[in-house]
């Protein structure tokens, strides 16, 4: 058994950013993936109703990018590798 | 092309061409995902002499040293295409997530491939797929579409290309088989979601 350290210092990273600020989950333009693909991908894995999905699908369209979802790191990194799995192209990133 | 069935399913039938080209496709993209190109380590940082003799500094250093260098997008386009960077602007972040995502992502790819290829009649005929079975179809569908995008470099003006080819040009052939597969995709999409 052991006592716990009373303080430590821990070592903190110049990139160290603000923890109130959610992560986002990002989907950028392709000229290859389907609109009806994506919209279906948006309806699936976040089980978005349809019109949000379309409407998602199409900010990402016009606009080159959509933020699809918001949470933590974790559930953002977790969103992304599903879908690269489904092709997209996904990224995390912080909010600023 | 694809029409819904029961309990969430599709069903199509396949000339035999169609199911033999379908599956000339689908397997360079599980050898890609196979045989992976990777870029070669980069070069370890040369060492810092060791002047500090604090306790932190040299476990800090000793977990930096028996960390390998986080891998990088692999130098394939096509390969690079179907496993990028989940981080923008950021390498380290990038290559952490890779470190602890990358093969299982390449499974799950190669998961999907096959079962495009299990259940694809060898001499054509009828698909019939569960609903499990189209969404990993989707997926194997999308990825090799995605090589032919990458491969080539397909832009959001897909018909404007192919009517600027000349007629004689290789491209041309590659760039119809490419159509075909948006829409054996479309199809298949639209009979799960109906």
């Amino acid at each position: 058994m052991s006592v716990a350290p009373a303080e430590l210092d821990l070592p903190s990273s110049a990139d160290e950013v603000t923890p109130e600020k959610p992560w986002l989950t990002i989907v950028w333009n392709d000229p290859v993936n389907l609109m009806s693909y994506v919209t279906y991908v948006f309806e699936h894995v976040f089980g978005y109703p349809k019109s949000k999905a379309e409407k998602l699908m199409l900010d990402v369209h016009h606009k080159g990018k959509a933020v699809v979802a918001s949470g933590s790191r974790e559930s953002m990194e977790r969103n992304v590798e599903v879908l690269h799995g489904y092709g997209l192209w996904a990224t995390v990133r912080q909010d600023t | 092309m694809f029409r819904s069935s029961k309990g969430g399913g599709a069903s199509a039938w396949l000339s035999a061409g169609e199911a033999s080209l379908l599956r000339a496709l689908v397997v360079p993209v599980m050898e890609l995902l196979n045989d992976p190109e990777r870029p070669a380590p980069p070069v370890a940082a040369e060492a810092v002499p060791a002047e500090s003799t604090d306790l932190f500094d040299d476990l800090e250093k000793m977990f930096n040293e028996t960390t390998a260098a986080p891998p990088t997008a692999p130098v394939d386009p096509v390969l690079a295409r179907l496993l990028p960077d989940a981080y923008q602007d950021d390498p380290e972040s990038a290559g952490e997530f890779r470190k602890y995502t990358e093969s299982s992502l390449r499974e799950a790819k190669k998961y999907f491939a096959q079962t495009l290829l299990e259940t694809l009649p060898a001499k054509g005929g009828r698909v019939k797929l569960s609903a499990e079975q189209a969404r990993d179809w989707l997926r194997a569908l999308n990825d090799v579409r995605l090589m032919f995008g990458v491969r080539l470099e397909v832009t959001e003006d897909f018909e404007g290309q192919l009517a600027s080819l000349d007629p004689k040009d290789p491209r041309l052939a590659a760039l119809e088989v490419y159509g075909w597969l948006g829409a054996v995709q479309e199809s298949l999409v639209r009979a799960i979601t109906k």
